[in-house]
């Protein structure tokens, strides 16, 4: 099977060929090709010109494209070029044309780095900036030296590492997807927990993360309290995987700073946290009146902040006028729709928001999509699955003491609702 | 580049002391300025200036004529400048090679550097250097490199001997590199091990004989033990080439997968689609009442759904993926119909994909939410989305029968929407409903003539008048419905026309007394006022029919239709478990075969899946090429049409096939449409006249389904074998050809006489063919089909008889045969079934052809590799023959076997007997081994073929007896 057989990146400015089959020029299609096809309404990340395929993402507005002449791991590829994007905007803080440009020195040395004839090579930001610097001037070549953790088995924290006080920051962070139909019934539901780690930890220290994960409790047949079922895990380069198959033990050795340890995905079927039931009513050529009414379906002592109903409204509607219960509702008319926002939401409260629009006597002959109303929420200090870290071992040669902080919030994900207008 | 000029020179930059400044455009004499500040004494400068050289370079200004001033500054000690330097030399290196060689000795000398960031920066810059001088200087720091003692130098020259082999393949084998590298397999940093398997997997694909990755168990449990430690692409790398392994046996197969299914867990999603794909080639070898491949099964489905929640780029190869997947182990995701669902706010691409898999999903459990969605999905505005919406509710109709009713009524009300392309479409798909349903649904047809005048697609028109025609007693005014469309008879399209002819000719067979004006109407606009030889023809038929016989002619186009099958869009079953091998690629996005849009990939192994032990056939060749050695795995559904279906192919000689040839398989509608028309018409009619052979409806409903797979991608060698018939000119003559026989006697076909036989010439197939008229009238309009063949045989033009043949008359036709056609094995393994049209009827005959055509001109193997693919077919395989009689001794008969394409490759003597080994290669990358006993005096030879796709030998053999008898 082919790895990357030919890779060509270019950020509007930027090439590296890195092998020498595929014609820098065949670049000079792609610009049309996407055209064409944007024109057709059917873009597609792969497409192709005589026998070079281009796989493209789109970043702010820069393209980043691979092209290949064989039989490439296309997942591969993509996975590569989100991961460019990540090292450039750790580096540069924003992608854009003119951080390219302004640093296209850097970014050549990082292109270098990153792959080679086609291989991903070394893509931490971390490591690579041990090495690659934005202050390329002031290195002599006699100070500049391979980090071992380059090619290291560990090949995400440098060894070294001092803090006066050792400490892990365990963010756990729920986000809930959830699809509803214009009847009211629940299509889809899931929660993507993620748990994100700020390691401020000396040396090498070896973690152990402990999660009333209902596996691990059936493995040990210790069944203490409330478990969680995780229908899959994913985690990070750090997490030893074949140990976690073996006994559900999640074991590592930290990246230093921020890093996201794992992710899960939850099936079990939840109460909508935040219900909405809306009645919109188009009276053509004239007004369009919207009902919403929302329901906390939390637990009282819970709140919900920064919460966002978004409803969305015809293209040509004008005059609004709003009524509600509580919070705040404004229209926004480039993106058609009307926001209601509500600081802060107790737990089993219900509340009303009211709109109107007035419809112009001409109307628009063009078809309008039926999009659904999203709703963007975050209650802190709560799990909606109810995962909890129940340890986080620390053990480092030195033996020092550290502290496991963890703070728990949930919020919205995909979270829509369609509505039947 | 033109673009990023453009955008570079429209900028205005601010005065940042930023790289940005480097961009600006300068006058004219730049290179001038260039040129003084590059010699300048200033370091300082001098960098500024190389800075500014590849700031230009980079947008696409020519400054090759700096050459020599650039390399000059390479000698530093500052590491960006020489960074620098060496991305120039890169670009340009290529266009000024002479010059390029003044930079040889800084390379070698920075390849010894004691900072290992410098040794590895040259080796990396000089094997990206493509000219051949430069390489030749590359191999000793190369060697020193591969042994460095820091791995990131080791890495990187790892890197560089893939590099270097895609410039020079020779030198590399000649150096010992490749040794080199097969050692740092075993490499102490994962790293270096995944490097290492990443540049030998590369060059192994070019070189696909050489048994290069050797992976044997050993080797295995390195590359096992390196997938705990390396990063994320390692990872890939190595699940990428543990893919290309074999176990042999399912205790093996399972502890890989044991030991690989950790990686699910990964969060990169590319090293989790690369694990599936090591998975589900290896789950093919456990036997299934086994509990760990239960096990294994369950465990598939968490990662794949978690993958739809990747980016959307990750998302769609993950869905193309997943559509295979469903195809191969349907169980796997049957209980995950809900994450297909569409989100309003995902891309098109996505969008597409997922309807295309819940409907594979479809079943009695889950129909109701899956209409109800769909429904929902029809109301949408994307117009591509919509249509498919509509087409998927009729493909749930047909798929889950206790739905239809259901769906028939969705698409009613959908109907009622009177949104054009939206009620266009909904007829499409109720006319598919009305063939899989006959005499159910008619009570909607009130309803689908309101919409008549609103259908401007000719799809949608043919479907309408299909139903107009099919249900023509019931509809009070069918006639002055199917008069509405005469009136512009002649702008209509082709697929319109014949379709309407059809219509108007069932009409008056059901309703004569009225409609006899309309019958000779159309029959005299399609047969005197067209162009179109297609409806001339069908014209003619139904015309003499109608006068001759109109009784038969009612049992022939009003004859009972077969009804179609329920799944019309399958991958073939071979492709698909290519394509399983496949999984994470392009070919899997594409649903192509890697042969099919890779340049060069001839000879490039099909991959297969391992079958389960015990199985016997074909346990260990993952090589051979997909015809004779593809037996269809149990699970598959069975689609392959029975060699009975002779008719369902010959459909094509008629409409010109559907031309898609995107990455998306054309949905059913297209393919079904074409279908019915002659299944209405033409091919009812040609079953009266053959005397109704019983199998010969029987493929209307099997033919479409294999088609969008055999059409968007040639089964066999695809472009391969295009080569091949290139490749042989200048060969030597004398291949055997068999004597004419006659296959298709007069008396069968009124008066047609074909005899003829087969040739291989200048690496072409040739079908001699003798036409003879013993009839009294003149024959025109000849054409040919082939039904499907083990081989992909197809004409590879169209049947040159320009002329009309008179009574009495002999003409002698050549037809080049191409092996790029559908596939399907035959019994015998060389049978061909052809069927030839002229202006009075269609005649179909089979026969056989000698495989001695199919042996290509460059079937002769490497000695080495003759013997190791000689010891690695398994003896089961192995088949020993007699020929008897032959008078030839063993180099007169090693020269005439030669003329047939198969190869002595060496000769050995013992005691007076003479063996000769053989290759031969098939023109679908198949190769047979032989060994050739003669002993001087016997009459009688031995001889015993070895082929990982051992139906073939017999046919093999019988080619040795005609070629040396002959």
């Amino acid at each position: 099977n082919s790895i990357l057989a030919e890779f060509l990146l270019i950020l509007v400015l930027i090439c590296r060929n890195y092998k020498g089959d595929v014609d820098m020029a065949e670049i000079d299609h792609f610009l049309p090709l996407l055209m064409t096809q944007e024109e057709e309404g059917l873009t597609c990340p792969i497409m192709s010109h005589g026998n070079v395929h281009f796989l493209w993402i789109k970043h702010t507005n820069l393209y980043l494209v691979a092209t290949t002449n064989k039989n490439s791991n296309a997942s591969l590829v993509y996975a590569f070029l989100y991961k460019v994007v990540e090292v450039f905007t750790e580096y540069f803080t924003e992608l854009e044309e003119e951080s390219i440009q302004d640093n296209f020195v850097v970014v050549y040395e990082l292109l270098d780095e990153l792959m080679d004839f086609g291989f991903p090579q070394t893509t931490d930001s971390k490591i690579l900036q041990e090495y690659i610097t934005q202050e390329g001037t002031k290195l002599e070549v006699a100070k500049t030296k391979v980090p071992t953790t380059v090619t290291n088995a560990v090949s995400w924290r440098s060894e070294g590492i001092k803090y006066k006080k050792n400490e892990v920051f365990i963010d756990v962070i729920e986000s809930i997807n959830l699809l509803v139909n214009a009847n009211g019934s629940v299509m889809s539901s899931d929660i993507v927990g993620t748990v994100k780690l700020k390691t401020m930890l000396s040396g090498m220290p070896e973690l152990r993360l402990g999660l009333n994960d209902r596996a691990l409790f059936a493995l040990t047949g210790r069944d203490k309290g409330k478990t969680v079922t995780m229908e899959d895990v994913k985690f990070h380069q750090c997490v030893r995987l074949s140990r976690f198959e073996s006994d559900r033990t999640i074991s590592f050795i930290p990246p230093d700073g921020e890093s996201e340890l794992m992710s899960y995905r939850i099936n079990t079927h939840v109460k909508p946290l935040i219900w909405i039931e809306s009645v919109i009513e188009k009276f053509s050529h004239s007004r369009v009146e919207i009902m919403v009414k929302a329901k906390g379906q939390f637990k009282k002592q819970s709140v919900a902040n920064n919460v966002e109903v978004r409803v969305p409204v015809p293209s040509d509607a004008d005059s609004p006028k709003f009524k509600t219960s509580t919070g705040h509702a404004k229209y926004v008319p480039e993106k058609n729709l009307a926001v209601w926002t509500i600081k802060s939401f107790p737990g089993g409260k219900e509340f009303l928001m009211r709109a109107s629009f007035g419809l112009p006597s001409v109307e628009n002959d063009e078809m309008e999509g039926k999009p659904p109303i999203t709703v963007n929420f975050e209650i802190p200090y709560f799990t909606v699955s109810g995962i909890q870290v129940r340890y986080m071992k620390i053990i480092e040669k030195s033996g020092y003491q550290a502290l496991p902080w963890v703070r728990y919030i949930t919020q919205s994900g995909d979270y829509q609702l369609r509505s039947n207008f | 580049m033109e673009w990023a000029n453009q955008l570079c020179e429209n900028r205005q930059f601010g005065s940042k002391m930023t790289d940005s400044k480097y961009f600006t455009t300068t006058k004219k004499g730049e290179i001038f300025e260039l040129k003084a500040e590059l010699n300048s004494d200033k370091k300082e400068k001098k960098k500024e200036a190389v800075k500014k050289v590849i700031a230009s370079m980079t947008v696409g200004k020519d400054v090759s004529a700096l050459f020599p001033d650039v390399v000059n500054c390479m000698q530093t000690d500052n590491l960006e400048l020489k960074k620098l330097v060496y991305l120039y030399l890169m670009n340009y290196a290529k266009s000024q090679p002479d010059m390029a060689i003044m930079a040889v000795n800084t390379f070698v000398k920075d390849c010894e550097d004691p900072n290992p960031l410098i040794r590895a920066l040259a080796v990396r810059t000089m094997g990206c250097i493509r000219v051949d001088k430069i390489t030749e200087y590359l191999c000793e720091p190369l060697r020193k490199c591969l042994k460095d003692e820091d791995p990131y130098v080791r890495k990187t020259a790892a890197v560089c001997v893939a590099k270097l082999h895609d410039i020079n393949a020779q030198l590399v084998e000649d150096q010992g590199f490749l040794d080199t590298l097969k050692d740092l397999i075993s490499d102490s940093n994962p790293m270096v091990v995944a490097n290492a398997v990443a540049a030998l997997s590369e060059i192994a694909e070019s070189h696909p004989n050489s048994n290069l990755l050797d992976l044997n168990p050993q080797s295995i449990n390195k590359l096992l033990t390196a997938l705990n430690e390396c990063t994320e692409w390692g990872q890939i790398f190595i699940l990428d080439c543990l893919a290309n392994y074999t176990p042999r046996d399912d205790r093996e197969s399972q502890s890989i997968c044991e030991r690989v299914t950790p990686r699910l867990s990964h969060a990169n999603s590319a090293v989790v689609l690369s694990a599936v794909k090591v998975l589900m080639k290896f789950m093919e070898m456990l036997p299934k009442d086994l509990d760990y491949y239960g096990t294994l099964l369950k465990k598939l489905a968490p990662p794949l759904v978690t993958l739809l929640s990747a980016e959307p780029e990750l998302q769609y190869v993950a869905l193309r993926n997943i559509n295979l997947i469903v195809q191969k182990r349907p169980e796997i995701l049957k209980h995950e119909m809900k994450v297909f669902f569409v989100k309003y706010n995902d891309p098109i691409y996505v969008k597409l994909e997922k309807l295309d898999i819940m409907i594979r999903l479809a079943s009695q459990a889950n129909i109701a939410q899956v209409l109800a969605e769909l429904k929902e999905y029809a109301t949408e505005v994307d117009v591509d989305f919509v249509r498919k919406a509509v087409r998927a509710i009729g493909r749930c109709a047909i798929k889950v029968e206790q739905s239809a009713e259901r769906c028939v009524s969705t698409l009613l009300d959908l109907i009622q929407t009177k949104v054009n392309y939206v009620v266009q479409e909904a007829i499409v798909v109720i006319k598919d409903i009305f063939r899989k349903y006959p005499n159910k649904y008619e009570s909607v047809i009130a309803t689908l003539c309101e919409n008549l005048d609103s259908l401007d697609e000719p799809e949608a028109r043919a479907a309408m008048i299909w139903i107009v025609g099919e249900y023509a007693e019931r509809i009070d005014n069918a006639d002055e419905l199917l008069e509405s469309f005469l009136e512009g008879f002649h702008d209509e399209s082709t697929q319109v026309q014949l379709q309407l002819l059809t219509a108007i000719v069932k009409l008056f067979l059901k309703k004569p007394t009225e409609t006899q004006e309309l019958v000779q109407q159309v029959l005299s606009l399609a047969t005197q006022d067209s162009d179109n030889p297609d409806l001339r023809d069908r014209g003619y038929i139904y015309w003499r029919l109608l006068s001759t016989d109109p009784v038969a002619a009612k049992e022939v186009v009003l004859a009972e239709k077969p009804l179609i099958s329920e799944e019309t869009d399958l991958i073939e079953p071979t492709l698909l478990e290519e394509l399983i091998c496949h999984i994470g690629t392009l070919a899997s996005v594409y649903h192509k075969p890697p042969s099919a849009f890779v340049e060069g990939s001839r000879g490039v192994m099909h991959k297969r899946l391992p079958a389960r032990t015990g199985s016997g056939e074909g346990t260990e060749c993952p090589d051979v090429g997909n015809a004779a050695g593809g037996s269809a795995p149990e699970a598959a559904p069975s689609i392959i049409p029975s060699q009975g279906d002779l008719l369902g192919d010959l459909l094509n000689l008629d409409l010109a096939p559907p031309t898609t040839t995107g990455p998306t398989p054309s949905t059913s509608g297209m393919q079904m449409g074409g279908m019915d028309l002659l299944g209405g018409g033409l091919e009812s009619l040609l079953g009266g006249d053959i005397g109704g052979s019983p199998a010969m409806g029987a493929g209307f409903g099997a033919a479409p389904a294999v088609m969008p797979a055999s059409l968007n991608a040639p089964v066999g060698g695809g472009l391969g074998d295009l080569f091949d018939l290139g490749g042989g000119v200048g060969m030597p003559m004398g291949a055997y050809i068999p004597p004419k026989t006659v296959w298709l006697p007069a008396m069968k076909a009124k008066g047609l006489e074909i005899s003829g036989t087969f040739a291989r010439r200048a690496g072409v197939i040739q079908m001699e063919l003798v036409l003879t008229n013993k009839a009294m009238s003149v024959m025109t309009d000849f054409a040919i089909q082939f039904n499907r063949n083990s081989f992909g045989l197809a004409p590879a033009g169209p049947l040159q008889v320009l002329t009309p043949l008179g009574p009495n008359q002999t003409i002698e036709v050549s037809l080049p045969l191409s092996t790029v056609g559908p596939v399907m094995k035959m019994d015998p393994l060389n049978n061909l079934q052809v069927a030839v049209k002229n202006n009075i009827d269609v005649f179909y005959f089979s026969c056989q052809y000698p495989i001695s055509m199919l042996f290509v001109e460059d079937g002769k193997m490497e000695r080495q590799v003759f013997l190791a693919t000689w010891k690695d077919i398994p003896n089961d395989n192995e088949s020993q023959f007699q020929i008897q009689d032959c008078h030839l001794n063993s180099e007169a008969a090693s020269n005439k076997l030669q003329g047939s394409n198969i190869f002595t490759i060496a000769k050995r003597t013992v005691e007076g007997q003479d063996m000769l080994y053989m290759s031969i290669k098939l023109s679908n990358g198949i190769w047979v081994l032989a060994e050739l006993k003669v002993q001087a005096g016997n009459p009688n030879y031995t001889i015993s073929l070895k082929c990982r796709a051992p139906e073939v030998s017999q046919c093999v053999f019988q080619c040795y007896e005609a070629v040396l008898k002959n």
